[in-house]
């Protein structure tokens, strides 16, 4: 367990290997001045399951896009692909993909 | 109307946030930032979108953004708004800002309906949305004035005495038309191009205006987290979640569901109504029946459309 | 260009706000301060300020709108009472936690229950750890020139955090005295614009209000009690700019008769300008006393207090609200703190007086100049807390 955390810890940029900042250090009222900083935690370590995309079912009608929480599919020329980093394996891509070209599949650990 | 492609692949809200796997918030907000026109500001009321999209030292927002307490998203936004006319007429401003506020329907319903009022009745210029899945989810899944009858939470329990929460839910955007705004609508993610050419009317109107989006909660309402849009889709089908839009007094029915699924359908999904399914409390469900179809005869005859109830 | 106008306090910190440019008023009314309102409303409807006037539905939006208005960068005010103070009571630290300078004009009223609309303290004692400056103005001068420097304290760069200017309810507020203000231009000029740092301008987007766990939430609180470490140096300053403008002065605290004297009042308010006339005919009797008026009650101007209590005997510390349970009143707990950690030997009592506007007269005040000579004199202590001008 103890070993995995730290794995996970590693995978988000910058704060497992330094101490954490000091009052002196940080912007005032707790102000995040970087926009997005969420991307430096990857999420993709929650799944249990991972969508797998059959490219040649896919026809790019993109609801998957647009459904996806996560923003973790990424729009290609001629059909999806999926940003496993953050991808949580929620399932809701393979559900609503009307050609059933996207299958969930148990994660390997 | 709006199609998919031509939507900006450019992601305002990132990945990397906290919500649950299949949470019905990030998808819509996901949609509303699609929608947006300009320089935008996001007022957030305290909930599971604010907490799990800004956890020191990272966040979600790639536009500015602001979270201040869980009542008072919309008094927020009308300081801001205000600040903004202020800073224009001393010329030191000189921007169109869109400002939204999000809040769950705690945020809303409870403990926010006093900021919301205040500030329709005010006629601030901004878009008021109220994500709405049903229970104060951030906390515990309680319930909360939004909470349909008969859903299970922590402080409606499924008892052996009472099955759920007794009471039925508020008329939010009958609530807004009776301030007499601009614009109000009721949407479902599951409607994607309905709710995204709503989120930029009411962008578009100078002035308040309120769009009520269901978000499906996996944990709280209880289904797998793959289901989501397909319980959003079937709160539509059931005609449990009318979809409409009042515009300057008039009502619209958008979805007209004229060959509804019977709500038992939308019920079974979710865990949240499981306890309705005993045998003692199976008249719960004809009663939700029976709210359903009286919500949509008084919705589509405000909205001018005769719709029989077809079952 | 000094002139002199008829004003109440309540009509005198409006007119500070006018004569301040805000930009955000977002206030919602309660006696005694409604006139504050009222001012302010007239003002925006005919036209004499730019200020955008938000008429709020309640304190607590009030406060939320004044944040918000805030981190846009513009300046702003409110002020309220009593129980509104208390229902905002949980946006003022919120305000003070996301650093913004607003200013607002409290005229003191006592907390319910029961309910009762006159002057004293409880409401802004209620909440004197919200983290915000606090400052009690004597009368309606000192709160008109207080909450005109209220502004450039708070909007320092090195402060960045909301200032209360106190005045007691109904006896400061409605009461009508000749003040001196100066023109509108020269006020401006003394204030300048607000011109922060860090703004929620979408050009440049922040986040503002995250969620900070258990690693994050102490720091930014540390910064906070550093804010109000500086906020002493830069009170000074501004002091001094506005002595250089007005011919005022103003300090954290002001002393009378306390060089030689053996026994003094320290209070807060009002009562002060009755202390300082008593005192006067006593000194003139011959009796060695003094008065210690705060103006800056948070941050609590240790030093200064330490170097006026120096020859003293005897202090009476005089609380116009009462700290339930508490072993003393809030500004004698307060006092007394400081002089036990300086390890200074001086005898001090309490005064719990002037509860829900109870009116304490020359009389009472000369009993308790009294009281702390003969406790100078024997150096007993005979009621550590006494209840003055309560009806046994």
């Amino acid at each position: 367990m103890w070993q995995s955390q730290k794995e996970h810890m590693k995978r988000c940029a910058g704060l497992s290997d330094i101490r954490k900042p000091g009052w002196r250090s940080i912007p005032i009222g707790g102000m995040l001045l970087e926009p997005g900083s969420a991307l430096k935690y990857k999420t993709g370590d929650w799944r249990a399951f991972r969508p797998i995309v059959d490219e040649t079912k896919c026809v790019n009608c993109l609801l998957c896009w647009i459904y996806c929480p996560d923003s973790s599919i990424v729009r290609k020329e001629k059909f999806v692909a999926i940003n496993y980093d953050y991808c949580k394996g929620c399932g809701i891509c393979a559900a609503e993909c009307p050609t059933k070209a996207i299958r969930m599949e148990e994660e390997k650990r | 109307m709006v199609t998919l492609k031509e939507l900006t692949t450019e992601e305002f809200f990132t990945s990397g946030h906290r919500l649950c796997a299949g949470c019905g918030e990030g998808t819509n907000v996901r949609m509303v930032l699609k929608a947006l026109r300009g320089p935008t500001i996001i007022v957030n009321a305290t909930g599971c979108l604010e907490v799990a999209s800004t956890i020191y030292p990272y966040t979600s927002w790639r536009t500015s953004w602001v979270h201040v307490a869980f009542e008072n998203a919309a008094a927020v936004a009308s300081g801001i708004e205000a600040a903004y006319k202020a800073l224009a007429r001393r010329n030191a401003w000189d921007k169109h800002v869109d400002i939204i506020a999000f809040a769950g329907d705690g945020g809303t319903f409870d403990i926010g309906i006093q900021a919301l009022s205040g500030a329709l009745e005010r006629g601030h210029d901004f878009l008021y949305v109220c994500i709405d899945n049903e229970a104060y989810m951030n906390t515990g899944i309680q319930r909360s004035g939004a909470t349909p009858h008969g859903a299970a939470t922590t402080t409606s329990p499924a008892g052996k005495k009472i099955p759920g929460k007794p009471e039925f839910k508020k008329d939010l955007i009958g609530i807004c038309a009776a301030h007499g705004i601009e614009y109000a609508a009721t949407a479902s993610p599951a409607y994607w191009n309905d709710y995204i050419t709503k989120l930029r009317k009411g962008l578009e109107v100078e002035g308040p205006a309120v769009i009520h989006t269901f978000s499906p909660c996996p944990l709280g309402m209880r289904h797998d987290s793959d289901k989501s849009i397909e319980v959003a889709r079937l709160a539509v089908q059931t005609r449990y979640w009318p979809v409409y839009e009042v515009e300057k007094g008039k009502y619209k029915l958008n979805i007209k569901v004229t060959k509804p699924r019977p709500v038992i359908d939308f019920l079974k999904m979710q865990g949240r109504f499981g306890h309705l399914f005993q045998p003692q409390f199976q008249h719960e469900i004809d009663i939700i029946q029976q709210w359903v179809d009286e919500n949509w005869k008084r919705i589509t005859e405000l909205c001018g459309e005769s719709q029989v109830v077809k079952r | 260009m000094t002139r002199t106008m008829g004003l109440t306090g309540d009509e005198a910190i409006a007119y500070a706000a006018k004569q301040s440019n805000v930009d955000v008023v977002a206030a919602y009314p309660i006696t005694p301060q409604t006139i504050i309102v009222e001012a302010f409303s007239e003002y925006v409807f005919d036209g004499e300020v730019h200020s955008e006037f938000v008429c709020v539905e309640s304190e607590h939006s009030a406060t939320s709108a004044c944040i918000g208005a805030s981190l846009t960068g513009a300046r702003v005010f409110t002020a309220t009472s009593s129980q509104g103070l208390a229902l905002m009571h949980e946006m003022l630290y919120i305000a003070s936690g996301l650093r913004c300078p607003i200013v607002m004009g409290v005229a003191n009223r006592a907390l319910s229950a029961p309910i009762n609309i006159h002057g004293d303290h409880s409401d802004m004692m209620g909440s004197r750890d919200c983290g915000w400056l606090q400052i009690y103005a004597e009368n309606a001068q000192e709160a008109y020139d207080w909450t005109i420097q209220a502004f450039k304290i708070a909007e320092d760069d090195n402060v960045l955090l909301p200032v209360s200017v106190n005045i007691d309810g109904f006896i400061i507020s409605h009461s009508m005295e000749g003040i001196q203000v100066q023109e509108d231009k020269e006020t401006l000029e003394f204030l300048s614009t607000r011109k922060p740092a860090l703004t929620i301008d979408p050009d440049k987007p922040v986040t503002v209000g995250a969620l900070c766990f258990t690693d994050y939430y102490f720091e930014v609180k540390r910064q906070q009690v550093e804010a109000l470490d500086n906020s002493f140096k830069v009170i000074r300053k501004v002091n001094q700019e506005y002595k250089a403008l007005t011919n005022r002065s103003y300090d954290t605290l002001e002393t009378y008769g306390v060089e030689d004297a053996e026994a003094a009042i320290i209070c807060l308010g009002s009562t002060a300008g009755t202390a300082k006339a008593v005192a006067k005919k006593l000194r003139d009797d011959g009796k060695k006393v003094g008065v210690i008026k705060l103006w800056v009650y948070r941050p609590f101007p240790t030093k200064e207090i330490l170097e006026t209590v120096k020859n003293l005997k005897a202090l009476a510390v005089l609380d116009r609200a009462c700290s339930f349970g508490a072993p003393y009143g809030a500004l004698c707990s307060d006092v007394l703190s400081v002089l036990h950690g300086a390890g200074k030997e001086l005898k001090v009592f309490n005064g719990v007086f002037g509860l829900g506007g109870r009116d304490i007269t020359p009389t009472d005040i000369e009993s308790v100049f009294n009281e702390a000579l003969e406790t100078a004199k024997t150096g007993v202590v005979k009621e550590p807390v006494k209840f003055i001008g309560v009806r046994e």
